[in-house]
């Protein structure tokens, strides 16, 4: 079946696709009330808050979909704020034509994704407009703070050690292959941190700053969070890990696994003396498991990349598209 | 190559005390390679590393800007090119400046793809922005094939297609250049024997490189090893890519759809036997690609300085002022592989 205007109307034909595929995946005790509010219990602490709307094409690809990447993105951003993620609103803007079993694989994967994140989705809105057959979502997340937890990009300390939880580039290799139609064995790196970020408190880690590796890549937050910090920071290109499939999309195209997006990767600052410790932590966490230490941190401005063949380079934000070069 | 070989290569060039040598690099993926290794700061203060005219958009004159300008404004017409082509700045105004005034623009990551968006609009008059040199001059070849074979009749292509050889010899005759890192790519085509007749005339190293760190560092050696002793000749150090004759269906796909004429390249002016144009019955797909030699440079722009290696990227008065990615004044500051874009994110954020 196809979605069609009438779907959002708000009648009876927009109950039906919340009650087949919305209610049907999402069903938890608030949402179940299908009050127009959820209603939720005053949280200890303080609360972080945060949203991010979902535009990508194809709405599904190797390793992810449009509905797994709206729980991560922002699970992941309140996660970088020593949040614990509680509770999410979904916004969906469907345009006709598109197939009910895609927006129902979506959902689904929505649902598993949440619950892998533990996060419960409690609000929702559906809408339906001219197209062709696209999907757009925005999500809304609400975390809340533990005492005792100070994690801010403005938080670097010269001394601190860098952390990169995985391998660079995937989510964004995957997006451009599927566009340009090449086949790789390339999957998207797109999950949930949660479990990675609770581990690093679990383990006694006082993180100073964290990011989610997303578009922009690790050139562009690296060099936000020496900005915000008045600090400089020297990340290590040998210890930077980077895939085979990733390296030769690059080598083909003319990219720079630095400035290419993640959707499932952190960057974090540690004291340097936690820093052993902190990378344990990661890399016993789902997601971890070739989590380095990249780099540091020390007085100064600016991001320095030492080269593997020892030499040095400036790292700035990435500027326009990351478009394939021409020659 | 191990890290100890590269670590060899590295020292070596970096403990170089000999005589000044002003070395040349001709390829805008050497240019960017030089930065995103870092081999680029290992060199000494006496070997000057010139980014010179490699980088197809930068040596692209005005007129031919003005002409993509002028069918993108053209009710019914549509162009299609590479990305990197919308911001340089033509005499009145850049491809996205035209589209700004509700002119007709598109990019593809590959030229195979415009064929499609054509193929879907047949309604629509497609001119493609055919930009570059000896490295994707085959790919236009089979472009243009293609669009014969198929009966495509809305698209014609706008070739800036220009060949190396000619570029250097006019860097050669100004007699500042010590020696030349011969480009990888274009070599691949060519062969690494298209440079030995340069290199015999004017008796000047020309050495074949590839894109690694450790490559890099291999060329620049042996280029730095022969230019101090005085030594002419030809070195090919990429040979895991590069043949002597090249990839001869490339350069026959090349011969089959074009001929070489005159060209127009910012900064070296009008070289004869420089561009690759159109022939036979695939002149018929040109769009008006010869003649396009007007090149007026926007006041103060000192590109063409820039590219013969006369002026570095810093020393230019609008670097980093006037002229800066977000608002280019001229092309080598708006093309991933110009020296000026390059030598500006070099510097880092904290201007």
């Amino acid at each position: 079946m196809k979605i069609e205007l009438r779907h959002g109307a708000g009648g009876a034909d927009t109950s039906g696709l919340i009650d087949r595929v919305f209610a049907k995946h999402f069903s938890n005790d608030v949402l179940n009330r299908m009050e127009d509010a959820a209603v939720l219990p005053r949280p200890e602490g303080r609360l972080a808050l945060t949203t991010d709307s979902f535009v990508v094409r194809p709405l599904e690809f190797a390793g992810g979909d449009i509905g797994r990447l709206s729980v991560c993105g922002t699970v992941n951003d309140l996660c970088c704020m020593g949040a614990r993620p509680r509770y999410l609103t979904a916004g969906f803007i469907l345009e006709e034509g598109l197939e009910s079993e895609t927006l129902g694989r979506v959902v689904t994967s929505m649902a598993k994704t949440a619950e892998e994140a533990g996060v419960t989705i409690v609000a929702g809105d559906t809408k339906v407009i001219e197209g062709a057959g696209g999907l757009l979502i925005n999500t809304a997340g609400v975390g809340t703070i533990p005492e005792g937890r100070d994690v801010s990009a403005a938080n670097l300390r010269p001394g601190d050690r860098l952390i990169l939880s995985g391998t660079l580039g995937e989510h964004h290799a995957v997006i451009l292959s599927a566009r340009m139609g090449l086949e790789t064995s390339l999957r998207s790196d797109c999950a949930p941190l949660t479990k990675m970020a609770e581990a690093l408190f679990a383990a006694g880690v006082h993180v100073h700053a964290m990011r989610d590796v997303t578009r922009g890549g690790l050139a562009t937050v690296a060099c936000e969070l020496a900005k915000a910090s008045g600090c400089s920071i020297l990340l290590r290109e040998a210890a930077l890990p980077v895939s085979e499939g990733v390296r030769a999309l690059c080598g083909i195209l003319g990219l720079d696994p630095l400035t290419m997006g993640n959707e499932g990767k952190l960057f974090l600052a540690v004291p340097g003396a936690e820093a052993e410790r902190a990378l344990a932590a990661v890399r016993s966490a789902p997601y971890g498991e070739n989590a380095a230490l990249v780099g540091s941190v020390a007085e100064g401005s600016g991001v320095v990349l030492e080269t593997a063949v020892g030499g040095r380079r400036v790292l700035s934000p990435l500027r326009g598209e990351g478009l394939p070069r021409i020659c | 190559m191990d890290a100890d070989e590269r670590r060899e290569l590295a020292a070596f060039l970096h403990s170089y005390r000999g005589r000044p040598l002003r070395l040349m690099e001709v390829c805008g993926t050497h240019t960017s390679a030089l930065r995103r290794t870092g081999v680029r700061q290992l060199l000494p203060e006496n070997v000057a590393m010139l980014s010179g005219p490699g980088c197809p958009v930068c040596v692209t004159p005005t007129a031919y800007i003005d002409r993509l300008v002028r069918y993108a404004l053209t009710p019914g017409c549509r162009v299609l090119s590479f990305g990197d082509m919308l911001a340089v700045p033509g005499s009145e105004m850049s491809l996205a400046g035209a589209r700004a005034r509700g002119g007709s623009v598109g990019f593809f990551y590959a030229p195979e793809q415009a064929l499609e968006i054509a193929g879907r609009e047949p309604g629509t008059r497609f001119i493609l922005a055919a930009v570059g040199f000896e490295t994707t001059a085959p790919v236009w070849a089979a472009v243009a094939e293609e669009i014969l074979s198929s009966g495509l009749r809305n698209v014609k292509l706008l070739t800036a297609l220009k060949t190396m050889p000619a570029a250097m010899d006019s860097l050669c005759a100004s007699g500042r250049i010590d020696g030349f890192l011969c480009p990888g790519h274009v070599a691949v085509v060519t062969g690494s024997e298209a440079f030995r007749p340069l290199a015999e005339k004017w008796r000047r190293p020309m050495v074949v490189g590839g894109f690694t760190g450790g490559l890099l560092l291999a060329a620049l050696c042996r280029l730095v090893r022969e230019a101090s002793a005085g030594n002419g000749g030809l070195w090919n150090e990429y040979p895991q890519f590069v043949r002597p004759e090249g990839n001869p269906r490339a350069k026959e796909a090349v011969a089959r759809a074009f001929e070489p004429g005159p060209a127009c390249w910012r900064g070296l002016g009008t070289l004869a036997d420089s561009g690759l144009y159109l022939r036979g019955a695939y002149a018929a797909l040109d769009a008006g690609s010869r003649g396009l030699d007007d090149d007026r440079a926007p006041e103060g722009c000192r590109c063409g300085n820039v590219l013969r290696g006369e002026l570095e990227p810093r020393r230019c008065p609008l670097f980093g002022g006037a002229c800066a990615p977000e608002h280019p004044v001229g092309a080598c500051m708006v093309s991933q592989e110009g020296a000026c874009r390059i030598a500006y994110l070099e510097s880092g954020d904290c201007r």
